[in-house]
């Protein structure tokens, strides 16, 4: 049985020319960036082409790049550091209800340390409200995050007018753009972002690597300790080799962003005409062209998440609920909860996200099997 | 293996295990694996335990499955039958506790929730067959499914599986029932299954290792009481009477001369706990019983008084009875000699050789 991918939301296969890219830091320039000799000096000089090549592609200098073991490290240094090197400002902290539990537990973490958490909401698209964020802000209100594009139904919030609303106040600006990196255009001057975290395996790049953009100037208390790497931010060697991966796979992902974004957007109408040709009922969550591309969410109202989740599995087609749950837990997604506050479409929906390797045949065959389980489980009912 | 599906190979039959992170149900994957069935392993998550360090014995038991089931090479999945299980098993055994009762949660954990929500979700999943870690067996003749006690008498399950009906048993293969325990260790040790040492689990799966009056005392108020002999002599307090069972000698509290005192009765109107000293108390002997909610396994209702053995708990011998059908559905049961501690609640099983015939719940207990 064919197995077919659609779930490069949670990860997604490891580019060739990554992996060759990688190679020789694994095999020849395996030096610690911090020592004084050669082997040092061939290791630091792939850490500081890949800072300068990321810092440039959302438009921020060089140093302003801290390398993190991934999307949670960055978003907990941006949520917590700066909430806690910043609170005689203020305690007030304001993010989404959408967030990537990443963004979600460490503001549940701060609001544990005593600071008051304002959880904006979202409309049926899962769009914050500027109007709403312009209510709650105050004084007190030491940071503001809120995610660039959703990992569950691909919504793309007003970055830059938050940036714009936030230029004269004193809270930080930071945005999870894990998702969203490489595939959407991010300028942070231009967006008004303060901080940003990415990660390298959504788009092809290894695991356990990432970066947060923290601009000059921001305040920010790590979260670990020990050398003096990445301007004393982030103690621990650098992960030379992932870095030098993630650079390349961002830089592969910007090449062809046009063309991935059409072919996606295409994949995504030719799923959606295949369930209306067959009449299999469904509610689109998020928007069908606005979203990020690459991630296309449905419920499948009265249908059990967890039997259609198995049985495309059993079928060869790997999708998910949106985010990753844990043994036979049973939440609904909080995503999808924000946006409708109906159990019956949030527990019912199936996220599926292209990248790398996928094509039309696959989409197809996918989107057929999805109607064979479909048809098979409404029948059972 | 005695399923066979007129022309299906065993690799195009789908069999999905109920795997709890033991090592039977370990075990029972591994051998239908081998014999070459398609084998998904199923983990269900009935009750949620999670302590305040974040400690869920679930989740430690989902990984053994994952460890076991990639062992395997099978695929694992998890799934969730809380609401069902506090509503259809959960919800029985408190309101049997208020009624005086002692409960048996495995039967109907079975009944409603291993061998119904879960059969259905492997129906979904287009599965022939569902398979358990239980130590019966089944044999199929002339369209009809027979339950049969497993090999090893000392382990033998068909007593918490007396309530399941033709259509659950047509669906239900038992491997375990043809071998030993001890040889299921050995398997389990032999293909180094990452579970062929851990400990069986013990007692009602939702309190485990905890105190069982703490948790009953989490969910029912506890009225204390008085304890009195049959003459209505005060020995002491009870600390509620859903915390005794009859024939129970351990946690009275009452010492002094003679005999040890036992559990011999319960008065619900008055809040008292009878006891008696003397294991054999003439008071602990019943020689009859009316059953309730019978389940009769070959799917036809006995009309006829008829002979055959019966037992009133588990791992308990079996005893001769005589079983008369009432015009109601409900059975009399007369034992061939008066039998000590029969226990309203508890399940009656009924036997005829090997064959487990089906069986009720124990309402009511006959003394003369």
């Amino acid at each position: 049985m064919e197995s077919i991918y659609l779930d490069h939301a949670a990860t997604s296969p490891v580019h060739p020319e990554v992996l060759k890219a990688m190679q020789p830091y694994n095999e020849t320039f395996f030096g610690n960036p911090s020592s004084i000799h050669r082997f040092g000096r061939d290791a630091r000089r792939g850490l500081d082409q890949s800072r300068e090549y990321i810092a440039q592609i959302i438009n921020a200098s060089f140093e302003e790049i801290i390398f993190t073991s991934g999307g949670t490290e960055a978003d907990n240094l941006a949520v917590i550091g700066s909430a806690n090197a910043n609170k005689h400002n203020g305690k007030h902290v304001i993010t989404t209800k959408i967030e990537h539990h990443g963004v979600l537990h460490a503001f549940q973490y701060l609001e544990k340390q005593g600071f008051r958490v304002t959880y904006l909401d979202v409309n049926e698209q899962g769009v914050v409200s500027l109007d709403q964020l312009h209510s709650v802000i105050c004084d007190e209100t030491i940071l503001v995050s809120i995610m660039f594009g959703n990992n569950e139904v691909g919504t793309i919030q007003p970055i830059q007018e938050i940036g714009n609303l936030l230029s004269e106040h004193q809270a930080i600006f930071h945005t999870d753009a894990v998702q969203a990196v490489g595939m959407e255009p991010i300028d942070v001057k231009v967006q008004g972002i303060d901080l940003l975290a990415a990660s390298g395996h959504k788009l092809n790049g290894p695991n356990g690597i990432g970066f947060l953009y923290a601009k000059k100037g921001v305040k920010l208390s790590p979260l670990l300790f020990g050398g003096e790497q990445e301007r004393k931010r982030r103690a621990g060697t650098e992960n030379v080799p992932a870095i030098v991966g993630m650079k390349k796979a961002l830089e592969l992902t910007v090449k062809e962003r046009e063309q991935r974004k059409e072919q996606y957007n295409h994949f995504k109408k030719r799923m959606l005409d295949i369930f209306n040709e067959a009449h299999i009922p469904y509610h689109l969550n998020g928007s069908e062209n606005e979203g990020l591309a690459h991630i296309l969410n449905v419920s499948f109202p009265g249908l059990n998440i967890e039997s259609i989740l198995m049985n495309l599995d059993l079928e060869g087609v790997a999708v998910s609920s949106g985010s990753a749950c844990t043994a036979g837990s049973i939440n609904p997604s909080h995503v999808l909860m924000a946006m409708y506050d109906d159990e019956s479409l949030s527990h019912s929906a199936v996220r599926f996200s292209f990248g790398y390797g996928n094509d039309h045949e696959q989409v197809d065959k996918a989107a057929y099997l999805v109607i064979k389980v479909m048809k098979r489980l409404m029948k059972l009912k | 293996m005695s399923a066979h599906i007129s022309g299906k190979d065993k690799n195009d039959i789908r069999v999905v295990v109920g795997m709890s992170g033991g090592v039977d149900s370990s075990v029972t994957a591994k051998i239908l694996k081998d014999e070459g069935y398609e084998v998904i392993g199923i983990f269900m998550k009935n009750w949620d335990d999670t302590d305040d360090s974040g400690f869920c014995t679930a989740t430690e038991d989902y990984n053994d499955v994952i460890r076991v089931c990639n062992q395997l090479d099978i695929p694992y999945y998890a799934v969730n039958f809380e609401k069902e299980y506090w509503d259809k098993v959960f919800t029985y055994f408190l309101e049997e506790y208020k009624a005086g009762r002692t409960p048996n949660p495995d039967v109907m954990c079975n009944k409603e929730i291993k061998f119904k929500a879960f059969l259905d979700h492997a129906m979904s999943l287009g599965a022939d067959y569902v398979a358990t870690g239980h130590y019966a067996q089944v044999r199929r003749t002339n369209n009809k499914v027979e339950l049969l006690r497993g090999i090893d008498q000392n382990k033998d399950q068909t007593y918490f599986l007396n309530a399941l009906s033709q259509e659950q048993l047509q669906h239900v293969m038992f491997p375990l029932g043809e071998i030993e325990k001890p040889r299921v260790r050995e398997i389990a040790h032999e293909a180094e299954l990452a579970t062929a040492s851990k400990k069986d689990s013990t007692g009602i799966c939702f309190i485990g290792e905890r105190n069982f009056k703490e948790f009953l005392s989490e969910f029912l108020p506890a009225k204390p009481g008085e304890m009195q002999t049959l003459d209505g002599i005060v020995k002491g307090k009870h600390d509620g009477l859903m915390y005794y069972t009859l024939g129970q000698r351990q946690g009275l509290g009452i010492g002094g001369a003679g005999e040890p005192w036992f559990v011999v009765g319960k008065d619900l109107d008055t809040n008292v706990l009878l006891v008696g000293q003397g294991f054999h108390h003439p008071a602990l002997y019943s020689n009859g019983l009316v059953a309730e909610g019978l389940n009769w396994i070959s799917g036809e209702t006995p009309v006829e008084s008829f002979q055959c053995t019966a037992k009133f708990r588990y791992r308990q011998h079996d005893h001769g009875v005589t079983v008369e059908p009432l015009p109601d559905g409900s059975v009399k049961v007369w034992f061939d000699e008066p039998e000590r501690a029969v226990t309203p609640g508890q399940s009656v099983v009924f036997y005829n050789e090997e064959v487990c015939l089906g069986g009720g719940t124990i309402d009511v207990v006959i003394k003369d």
